[in-house]
């Protein structure tokens, strides 16, 4: 039954490897009487054609193994199909070299080039950052986006997610932050790590075409696992690419911004697979061990005392339905470090970014603003911006209600205040990038449409110094 | 020592494992898996076959792997030098570990929960022939300056032990003998260490009356919805509303003796967030670093989801454990609704029959018991102490009627919702009156009367009342516009304003305003009363609405939480004098 092989050199090979199938299901191969198989092993799976695919152990037993390919079971046959299990988990072999290459979602170059995988071999799946060594994430990144940098700020080492909708503008907003965003007075290297989990072509490509118009290209390393691609490679696609963006950020000191996209994506395909397994769903289908899951992946970004470089992770997700209480956007928004939420009626008024404010958030935002870091008024500012938005939501309905002519003087400056903030703040050309102070200024001729009294939360000084009345 | 073989893994599906050809494994049985020594615990016992749950992550395990008993169930190390450390879901520390595997967590190590090497100034307390039972106190330890630790008799001695040797004064490391009692001619050497099972309650002598508020110095909850040493309390939320935030403040400010804060499956930068600020925080009472008197327990989303199972029940024993010396514990849960995941996770990987939601049917057994943990107690060495509860749940979708926030419900006393539209609107802690209840406040109410001349009870009901009425009242406003009110009806949306825009919301950046201390909070709840009553009588003589708004003194008060420090409590009753200078000046204009 056994069978060790040996390699062209004639070398014992690591592993072992076997003939024939017990049962295939949709990605998963189930194989009888092996040796002792550990969990989450690597596996070769062998066509009967002789072609090469990847595979992992998800279940092991005295009894069956169960592996999952990731390439997709397409062509295999139950008695010519050959496992060689490899002794040793998935591992990345990283290297500086993978940035300006396009590879799969294992980290094989599907650009024509050369194998780019390095010496450095890494366990895909990495390990959990020690909380006494992480550096609590206190820089702020500047966008060029008002809205972003003015009341949702970015912080290096944090995880913010786009939860956008199906044909929402957020591949142009991840397009453009990753072409704008820079450290102020902070001249450290940069790279862009880009995992694409089933999106189509034309999303990638355009990514693509963005990072070469602005020569940015030579910094990035996407991995690509498309639309039409087998599902199971989806799950592995985000691993390898944070595990790649660990080395660049930990070992080479590099500031590497991750976009990936589409989280949703990957998350149905872990419930495909689950499902497949005959797993005990929880809410909406979806395993029970979603959350740990999405956090093994959300968790790998932060910063590491001692440490010089950081990682910032943009993923997208597109809310089913636009229902933020879904399942997928719901875990996320426990485990990210807040939140940027697309609003569809303000995409069909034409404003780009589509900002909702309200239901959006960045938690690290208050360490990362304020005299020193941004300016002084800033989070008073914030806070009042809010505050005021949050009012001209209830003037509005009221007004549906009685008609705008009938409203109080306050109310009515509260809606020029919405419009202003609306079409001048929020609103700005996909390649605008405007600095802190501009954003900042921008916000105080919003907010002096509104007579003082109304601006509680501000300080009078702060009142006087920049109030445009 | 691991050398006892319980028998060989038969199966791995995640954290969870088959192991077969077992005889002499016990229930909850501590265990170590394969030549990586992952730890674990024994789950269940079926015939010759075992499930565990390990506590790390289970890749490259392999069917045919060893696994080792350790003849006791999974335990915590209780002894000086917990406070003030961080440990992982399983009492590891990791500050320890970081020395050990670097900065990334490696699997199968382990290292003591307290240094071994260092000394401690011990005094002992029982003398020689002195008849001890468990839970009486041995020895004192200084552990940090203001936590004398007591070395008690551990609860497993049973009956009544002399004492035949005992330490002298002086510096001793945890492991060195510090006692020896004879009981029936069995004479046993005691060390400071004294180890608990996790899921065993520490015994007391009797459980008391819940009488005095934890004071948390935030308003709302303070004066609107108490929390009683020793009680039970729930803050559900969904993302962003700020169940963190809330829990820091808590952390921070309340004065209870010791903190254990629990990360149960959150984020590693709130930890660490917590790591670094608490250092230099000091506490409001003692002027000491409030690291003095916390323990941290981190076991962030990514790390094991068993761990995470455990990490609650870590940090109750340790908090037992103090209470127990006679210290009030308050313990920090965020967040047990991760807490219940990793139930169905596991109970999942079982395949175990699912009641609702994939939750498992013992999940309101599990809440039960761990909220009856909490309590207001007589301790067996007959000192009082107590431990308090306070846990985060997070709803899925904010949704209130899913389970673990419904079961939750019916085991704790208090409840702070935590409202989406409030913490859009930056209103924070969003805290819903609406929603929120302490059944503590009938038992709380004579210790704040007390301390209010007895308007304390008086002033929260009017509040609340108004604060309903003005929900009706915007109901109205909605549909027509506020201009349409009558000024007497104004008036209450205008008070509310002020008292949600004054009292309601707290900044937790601001130096003066994070802590509210209660002469301050009766002071002015008190103030905010006076406007509405006086401004009342007012209008009802005819003043308009918008000359109460306009006086000078309103603007003062919607800024004192700002203004006013803790220590110049005089300040708000000069306030209060020139309230109702302004109102009879206001009044005398309208007499005629």
């Amino acid at each position: 039954m056994r069978n060790e092989i040996l390699g062209a050199g004639g070398e014992l090979l690591k592993g072992r490897e076997y003939r024939g199938l017990t049962k295939i299901d949709g990605s998963l191969a189930y194989v009888r009487n092996t040796h002792p198989v550990g969990y989450n092993e690597l596996v070769e799976v062998i066509t009967p054609g002789g072609r090469r695919r990847l595979g992992q152990v998800l279940d092991t037993s005295d009894d069956i193994v169960c592996v999952q390919v990731f390439d997709g079971t397409d062509g295999l046959n139950m008695p010519d199909t050959r496992l060689h299990f490899l002794g040793e988990p998935m591992t990345l072999a990283v290297s500086e070299q993978m940035l300006g290459r396009v590879m799969d979602g294992l980290g094989r170059p599907r650009d024509g080039g050369g194998d780019p995988q390095g010496r450095e071999e890494r366990d895909v799946n990495g390990s959990a950052i020690n909380p006494t060594s992480r550096e609590y994430p206190r820089d702020f990144i500047q966008t060029g986006v008002s809205v972003i940098d003015g009341m949702m700020t970015l912080i290096q080492g944090q995880k913010l997610p786009i939860f956008s909708g199906n044909g929402l503008p957020h591949n142009e907003l991840a397009a453009q932050i990753a072409r704008q965003a820079k450290v102020r007075g902070d001249k450290g290297d940069f790279a862009i790590v880009f995992a694409a989990m089933g999106v189509k072509y034309d999303v990638a490509k355009y990514f693509i075409d963005s990072f070469e118009e602005t020569g940015v290209l030579s910094n990035v390393a996407l991995f690509l696992s498309l639309a039409d691609e087998p599902s199971i490679e989806k799950t592995i696609t985000p691993r390898t690419a944070l595990t790649l963006a660990e080395h660049l950020a930990f070992d080479c000191g590099k500031h590497v911004l991750v976009i990936m996209t589409d989280m949703t994506n990957y998350c149905e395909s872990l419930r495909e697979i689950g499902t497949m397994r005959g797993e005990i769903p929880s809410r909406k289908g979806y395993p029970g061990y979603l959350y740990s899951n999405l956090a093994e992946l959300y968790e790998r970004s932060g910063k590491i005392a001692g440490r010089p470089g950081s990682i910032t992770q943009l993923p997208i997700l597109t809310m089913p339905n636009d229902d933020i209480s879904h399942p997928i956007p719901d875990l996320t928004g426990y485990i990210t470090e807040g939140q940027i939420v697309f609003d569809r009626s303000l995409n069909g008024r034409g404003v780009y970014p589509p900002v909702g404010v309200l239901p959006s958030l960045s938690r690290l935002m208050k360490d990362g603003i304020g005299e020193g870091m941004t300016r002084a008024d800033h989070p008073h500012l914030s806070n009042q911006l809010y505050a005021s938005y949050s009012k001209v939501q209830d003037v509005k309905n009221l007004a549906s209600v009685i008609g705008e002519e009938e409203l109080g003087e306050v109310d009515q400056l509260y809606l020029k205040f919405g419009d202003f903030f609306e079409n001048r703040f929020l609103n700005q050309r996909f390649d605008e990038d405007r600095s802190i102070e501009e954003t900042l200024d921008l916000a105080w001729e919003a907010l002096s449409i509104l007579p003082p009294e109304e601006l509680q939360r501000l300080t009078d000084e702060e009142i006087q110094e920049h109030y445009k009345g | 020592m691991q050398d006892r073989i319980i028998g060989q893994v038969k199966r791995v599906n995640g954290p969870v494992l088959q192991v077969k050809g077992v005889t002499d494994a016990a229930m909850m049985e501590l265990v170590h898996v394969g030549e990586g020594r992952i730890v674990g615990e024994v789950v269940k016992l079926s015939g010759t076959t075992a499930t565990v749950q390990v506590y790390e992550d289970a890749t490259m395990i392999a069917p045919g792997d060893n696994v080792y008993g350790s003849g006791m169930s999974l335990s915590v190390t209780l002894a000086p030098g917990l406070i003030g450390n961080i440990y992982d879901g399983i009492q590891r520390p990791l500050e320890e570990l970081r020395k050990l595997s670097g900065d990334f967590i490696g699997r199968g190590i382990e290292a003591s929960a307290v240094d071994e090497s260092k000394t401690w100034p011990y005094k002992p307390v029982a003398k020689v022939g002195d008849t001890l039972c468990a839970g009486q106190v041995i020895g004192t330890v200084q552990e940090t300056d203001r936590i004398v630790h007591k070395i008690m008799l551990p609860s497993s001695y049973e009956g009544e032990w002399t004492l035949s040797w005992a330490a002298a004064e002086g510096q001793y490391t945890v492991g060195e003998v510090v006692a020896k009692l004879i009981q029936g001619g069995r004479e046993v050497s005691l060390t400071m260490v004294q180890r608990h099972p996790i899921r065993v309650p520490r015994p007391v002598k009797e459980r008391l009356a819940l009488d005095v508020p934890l004071v948390t110095g935030l308003r709302v909850i303070d004066s609107l919805f108490p929390l009683a040493k020793g009680g039970t309390v729930a803050i559900p939320g969904g993302f962003g509303t700020g169940k963190t935030m809330t829990q820091h403040s808590i952390a921070q400010w309340c004065d209870a003796d010791i903190i254990v804060y629990i990360g149960c499956g959150e984020r590693g930068n709130e930890m660490t967030d917590v790591l670094r600020e608490f250092p230099h925080l000091t506490d409001p009472r003692t002027g000491r670093s409030l690291m003095e008197r916390t323990i941290l327990i981190a076991n962030t989303s990514n790390m094991p989801v068993s761990a995470r199972e455990a990490s609650i029940y870590t940090g109750i024993t340790m908090a037992e454990y103090y209470r127990d010396m006679g210290y009030d514990v308050a313990i920090m849960a965020d967040s047990t609704s991760r807490w219940a995941e990793a139930l169905r996770e596991l109970s999942g990987r079982m395949e175990e029959m699912p009641a609702e939601e994939g939750f498992p049917a013992y999940l309101a057994t599990r809440i039960a018991q761990f909220y009856e943990r909490a309590g207001h107690v007589r301790t067996l060495c007959g000192e009082e102490g107590s431990v308090s509860v306070i846990g985060a749940v997070s709803p899925p979708g904010g949704d209130f009627s899913e389970p673990v926030t419904q079961h939750t419900k019916r085991f704790v006393r208090c409840f702070w919702g935590l409202d989406r539209s409030l913490a859009s609107a930056r209103h924070y802690p969003a805290i819903s009156w609406l929603d929120s209840y302490s059944e503590y406040a009938t038992h709380l109410a004579p210790w704040w009367d007390e301390r209010s001349q007895g308007r304390w009870s008086g002033n929260r009901t009017k509040i609340l009342d108004l604060l309903q009425k003005e929900t009706r009242l915007q109901q109205i406003v909605k549909l027509v516009g506020a201009d349409a009110l009558p000024d007497s009806q104004s008036f209450i949306l205008e008070v509310c304003s002020l008292f949600k825009n004054a009292f309601l919301q707290q900044n937790a950046f601001d130096e003066i305003d994070r802590y509210c201390s209660p002469e301050k909070q009766v002071a002015m709840m008190d103030l905010i009363i006076s406007y509405w009553e006086l401004g009342s009588e007012a209008i009802a003589k005819g003043v308009p609405m918008v000359k109460v708004r306009r006086l000078g003194v309103v603007q003062d008060m919607a800024r004192m939480r700002f203004n006013i420090a803790n220590d110049q409590v005089d300040q708000v009753e000069r306030l209060q004098a020139k309230l109702q200078r302004s109102m009879l000046q206001l009044g005398g204009l309208y007499e005629e």
